[in-house]
């Protein structure tokens, strides 16, 4: 019964690259509608994690059940499909289409209508309605019509956020869905994570390295280092731990200090 | 009405909606404006080589995969023709099965080659169509029996198509309205409609995955587009435009051998029209074969008469001398490309104000 299980769950996920273990035997189980701020140090494995949840690396050991059910077979596309879609780290767009058009083809996806050979794109005007919502909500409105590698970086990051929220799966992950963004841009990003959290269905996994907001928005810490989970808890439980506050808060004030 | 034909896909330049008006105008009219056996063949030449290089910009342009096979698919879909004709005689009904079943034996060679290799790399794909292209043009020729090996294919098609037939007794504009102008205005007709269809098809959702898939494959996988079935997809679709293409060809000519249907120099022909008239923009298609086409049917005549007018100046009548016509086309290329990375499309649609 789909109920009894978390939504979605790790279970000894491993991935090796030659002799490095990138990710060590996590198992971790996430519950519908909660946030998980996922912490860690540069090169800790936390973009590797999510690369073996959404398909794009193969385990080396281990599974991933969605719902209860082993995924770790299935590809990036299939996986999507079932409901579990990913922000990207590095920016990862359509360089040469318009902003409005990337948004609408992550709508056209959602809506199964890629196979449409016959009919005209632009008279689907529900999924460009869907576009333009989404856009307004990342405050992207007014670029809509420019091309995407013109976008300033700040924007293309917004935009990677959008078309995660355009196609609206079960499991939303973000990896530092903020880097990179000016300070007056961050807030706009945070507001959209916290209603996306609002609504009961969506589970959501972020890697962030802002303390303050990891705070405000998380339910739940866990912490990677050298590929393996070394604390999992409320937030201000792992955040008071000892070994968080000496390896990742170092010396810098435990409210406003940055991990790593 | 003619935007909903035109896909809503405008040319969007003034410039070169005049330019597409004039070839469109000129190809309509051009037994009656270009009379002369040597205007026409070249009018249906352009016909066939629009719908052929704008089926190879639906895959090079649109979903970014090179292939080396596109001769290899006009080339079938000219021997199904051809071969139908030829063993079962001049009738419509063999013009329409060979026409099919070229079609049909492209699209499942466009599958196999498509799900066999597009799994992989993309330069992968491209050696693949590369070798099957060339296991395919010695296999035509050794198979003389059948194909005619070298020589090719001679036939008869349906006489209403042949200059022997006359439609009226009186002439129109003093031309005779004969078989042959039949057979132009279908082949004219052909390449209009299937330029349409094409252009329906990269305006529509499945197009503009495509483009998505040429611009990052990696992201359309994450958002649930299966990758490969779109490519294999492009793939099958423009085998099966080119092989009627060749059919177009091959009803046009009475003839079909490997010279005018698998040759390299056609396929290299091919990459040199889809990237003066625009790649990823089907009106480059129909500037880029009507240029190229034009160009290589007069070029060598008009460096006769410049050679003429300057046979006084000594090293200039030699570089222009007629049988130096392939190196001004060399030269005319890389201008073109110098001067218009975009292709002619890319340059006028960004020049507009
Ligand atoms: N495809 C790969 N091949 C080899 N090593 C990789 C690959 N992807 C990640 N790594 C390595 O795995 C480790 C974890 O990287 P990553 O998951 O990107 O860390 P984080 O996102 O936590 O900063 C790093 O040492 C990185 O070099
Ligand atoms: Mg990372």
């Amino acid at each position: 019964m789909a109920k009894e299980h978390p939504i979605l769950e790790t279970r000894d996920l491993t991935i090796r690259f030659g002799g490095h273990v990138a990710v060590d035997h996590v198992s971790c189980a996430f519950e519908r509608g909660t946030l998980t701020a996922i912490v860690g140090p540069n090169g800790a494995g936390k973009t590797t994690y999510f690369n073996l949840i959404s398909g794009q690396l193969s385990a080396t050991a281990g599974s991933v059940l969605l719902n209860g059910e082993a995924i770790t077979r299935l590809s990036v596309p299939e996986r999507t499909d079932r409901g579990i879609g990913r922000a990207f780290q590095l920016t990862n767009l359509f360089p040469t289409l318009s902003v409005r058009e990337n948004v609408r083809l992550v709508a056209q996806a959602k809506a199964r209508k890629g196979f449409d050979l016959f009919s005209v794109a632009e008279s689907h005007v529900e999924l460009l309605e869907r576009a333009d919502h989404v856009l307004a909500e990342v405050r992207l409105s007014d670029q809509a019509d420019q091309t995407v590698s013109a976008l300033p970086h700040g924007d293309q990051r917004k935009l990677e956020v959008a078309l995660l929220i355009a196609l609206g799966p079960q499991v939303l992950m973000f990896d530092e869905p903020t880097a990179g963004m000016s300070v007056d841009e961050v807030p706009v990003i945070l507001e959209l994570i916290k209603k996306l959290k609002s609504d009961m269905d969506r589970t959501i996994l972020l890697v962030e390295h802002k303390m303050d907001v990891i705070r405000t928005l998380a339910d739940r810490i866990i912490i990677l280092h050298n590929g393996a989970l070394v604390a999992d808890g409320e937030p201000s439980e792992v955040i008071a731990l000892p070994i968080v506050q000496e390896a990742y808060l170092g010396k810098a004030p435990a409210s406003s200090g940055e991990v790593a | 009405m003619l935007t909903r034909l035109l896909s809503g896909d405008t040319p969007r330049s003034g410039l070169l909606t005049a330019l597409l008006l004039i070839v469109l105008i000129s190809l309509a009219f051009a037994p009656f404006l270009f009379p002369g056996t040597k205007s026409l063949e070249t009018a249906a030449r352009i016909c066939i080589f629009i719908v052929l290089v704008a089926s190879y910009d639906l895959l090079l342009g649109y979903a970014g995969i090179v292939s080396f096979a596109h001769t290899m698919f006009f080339g079938i879909g000219a021997y199904g023709t051809a071969l139908a004709l030829s063993t079962t005689g001049p009738s419509y009904g063999a013009l329409v099965w060979g026409t099919a079943a070229g079609a049909g034996v492209a699209a499942l060679f466009a599958l196999a080659i498509g799900l066999f290799s597009l799994r992989v790399k993309a330069i992968f794909f491209a050696m693949v169509t590369l070798a099957v292209a060339s296991a395919f043009a010695v296999l035509v020729s050794q198979m003389s029996w059948l194909t005619g090996g070298e020589d090719g294919l001679n036939y008869k098609i349906p006489r209403e198509l042949t200059p022997a037939f006359k439609l009226i007794k009186a002439k129109v504009f003093d031309v005779s309205i004969n078989g042959k102008i039949l057979a132009y205005y279908l082949v004219f007709f052909a390449a209009v409609i299937l330029f349409l269809v094409m252009l329906r098809i990269v305006n529509s959702p499945f197009g503009r995955t495509l483009k998505a898939v040429r611009d990052n494959a990696f992201r359309a996988e994450a958002i649930g587009y299966r990758v490969v079935w779109y490519r294999t997809t492009a793939t099958v679709l423009s085998a099966v435009m080119a092989a009627l293409a060749g059919s177009l060809l091959a009803i046009w000519l009475r003839y079909t051998g490997p010279a005018t249907t698998l040759s390299m120099e056609i396929m290299i022909d091919i990459l040199l029209m889809v990237v003066i008239g625009g790649m990823g923009t089907l009106y480059g298609a129909v500037l880029g074969a009507t240029l190229f086409i034009l160009a290589q049917t007069y070029l060598h005549y008009l460096m006769g008469v410049a050679a003429e007018a300057t046979s006084a100046v000594p090293v200039v009548s030699t570089l222009v001398a007629p049988e130096r016509w392939l190196l001004w086309l060399g030269v005319l290329f890389i201008l073109s490309v110098y001067f218009f990375p975009t292709g002619i499309v890319g340059r006028l649609r960004a020049g507009r104000a």
